[in-house]
């Protein structure tokens, strides 16, 4: 029980980064690989705060704080980004841009280093305890992670289908130029894109310092790697998609550790899943194959 | 003063000229059409008017702006849509949801609400699909819904490429009727066909593309009698 809640709550943090590589997928048409370290933005974004922050009775209030700096940080990083580094490459080769990408992952990754240095650091998160749920010793923070989650997925969910703006964002996904005609301007939905993604990132982040709660340069690559993974799982450019390859890739890898003889090859199971998966369905759970009506 | 004026407009793809200067115009009430064959430069022209493709040289002018270097979603603010060719719905949004795009530089939400109503009584079937998703409407349908995504901004100019690709003659009709209906109401629409008997036969003005220039204009009823036109076009 109190496995399937952790790996409940992971796969939350995996959907809500998965869904920041679905969505630039989906839109910008590009991998951006520097996703998982804007992770890390916030979770030193989240360090700084409680650093800062020296007194332990307001310990929510810190995080709070820590949170929004976080969520202005990290989007403001997405946004920055992208302007800089990827938008002069509209209409160049992919391959440029993916490099490009990476380059930008590693940029971020010195960043951290230059300001923080290289060693971990150690952040003081309220520890939230464990509550009984049906028998089961279950930590507050998972339920916390994958309550939050879940609203964040079904106000994303909402927003992208009735929204004008979530709208136009599918209508860019399927065709750019289309879009254009209807009058979108394409480089401000892109934009929001890229905000919404390191947002959501930021809310990773966040929770993934209550599982972890280490800040260090290279804290988002591997939460990253893994939810790109889920995002090619569910099917890239599907945002259901992320959200299932997120909860399954965590849920999957929680069951894994829990078994002494599977814990140490856990990685190489959600790996193979995904070669499983490309092998079987390349599109992914849900992906889609455009249909063309001539 | 005409509504759209091309003067000497040059487009280039790498290093072949697709335009070698075309100059045209299209005056309000008007329907002007380009005809030509595969390849002469229609849809270029058409994408290049409407921003989607970059001018290497002449000017283009829309209600008394130069207007070559306006991004394509200022132009649909500005007035000018087009229905693109090979329609380019959005197949996986409803019918609505896709007629709502079509209205995306209007706030107005009545406004919006009045729009659809007019479309879906200019085109009942749409009205009775709303629900369904683009992708599953037959081409005859896909077509209407290009139609009235774009008429949803209430366009001055509504740009039309290729309506009746890959249509059934009777479709291609209905089409024809309806782009007659929308002359009769006052819109100033710019064709492009490579049905050159339909085209002409609906419109005002029209011009011969080949190959990236105009070789021939004339009203409809002259080019459509054209020796020239005929044994190009129109089957001897």
């Amino acid at each position: 029980m109190s496995i399937l809640f952790d790996g409940l709550s992971l796969g939350a943090i995996y959907a809500l980064i998965a869904l920041g590589y679905t969505m630039v997928y989906g839109i910008a048409k590009m991998l951006n690989f520097a996703h998982g370290d804007i992770i890390m933005v916030g979770a030193y974004s989240v360090f700084v705060v409680m650093q800062r922050a020296k007194s332990p009775t307001d310990a929510f209030l810190n995080v709070a704080c820590g949170l929004l700096l976080s969520l202005f940080i990290c989007t403001l990083f997405g946004v920055v980004m992208e302007k800089l580094a990827y938008k002069p490459l509209r209409g160049v080769t992919p391959i440029a841009v993916l490099i490009t990408a990476i380059g930008v992952s590693y940029l971020l990754q010195s960043l951290a280093q230059i300001f923080f240095g290289a060693k971990p650091h150690s952040v003081s998160l309220p520890t939230l305890g464990t509550v009984t749920v049906a028998g089961a010793k279950v930590s507050l923070s998972s339920i916390v992670t994958l309550v939050v989650g879940a609203v964040i997925m079904a106000l994303l969910t909402w927003f992208v289908s009735k929204t004008t703006t979530g709208r136009a964002m599918q209508a860019v996904s399927e065709d750019r130029g289309a879009a254009q005609m209807m009058g979108i301007n394409v480089n401000k939905i892109i934009s929001v894109t890229f905000a919404i993604g390191s947002a959501l990132a930021a809310f990773a982040g966040l929770f993934y310092l209550l599982q972890i709660p280490t800040a260090e340069p290279t804290l988002g690559s591997m939460p990253g790697i893994k939810a790109f993974t889920a995002a090619v799982i569910g099917g890239i450019g599907s945002i259901p998609g992320a959200m299932i390859g997120g909860v399954l890739l965590g849920v999957i890898e929680k069951i894994c550790l829990s078994i002494p003889v599977i814990a140490p090859y856990t990685t190489a199971v959600e790996f193979s899943l995904l070669i499983i998966i490309l092998l079987v369905r390349p599109i992914g759970i849900l992906g889609k194959k455009r249909r063309e009506k001539v | 003063m005409a509504l759209l004026t091309v003067e000497n407009l040059q487009v280039n793809y790498g290093v072949i000229r697709a335009l070698k200067g075309i100059s045209f115009e299209v005056n309000e009430g008007e329907i002007v059409s380009l005809i030509g064959a595969n390849g002469a430069g229609k849809t270029t022209t058409m994408q290049s008017i409407m921003g989607l493709i970059p001018i290497a040289g002449g000017t283009v002018t829309y209600e008394g702006n130069v207007i070559n270097k306006v991004p394509a979603h200022k132009l649909v603010a500005m007035g000018i849509s087009q229905v693109p060719e090979g329609r380019r719905i959005f197949q996986e949004l409803t019918v609505y949801e896709n007629l709502v795009l079509g209205a995306y530089t209007e706030k107005d939400k009545k406004e919006i609400k009045n729009r659809i109503d007019d479309v879906c009584t200019r085109f009942p079937r749409l009205g009775e699909r709303l629900k369904q998703v683009g992708g599953t409407l037959s081409g005859g349908e896909q077509q209407m819904l290009a139609m009235g995504r774009a008429l949803m901004n209430r366009p001055k100019l509504l740009m039309m490429d290729e309506p009746s690709m890959g249509l059934a003659p009777i479709l291609v009709e209905q089409i024809f009727d309806i782009i007659k209906e929308l002359h009769k109401g006052g819109a100033t629409i710019l064709l492009v066909e490579q049905n050159a008997q339909m085209a002409l036969s609906c419109s005002d003005r029209a011009y011969v593309l080949e190959t990236g220039e105009i070789s021939l204009t004339g009203t409809g009823a002259e080019l459509a009698a054209s020796p020239e036109v005929k044994k190009a076009y129109l089957g001897g």
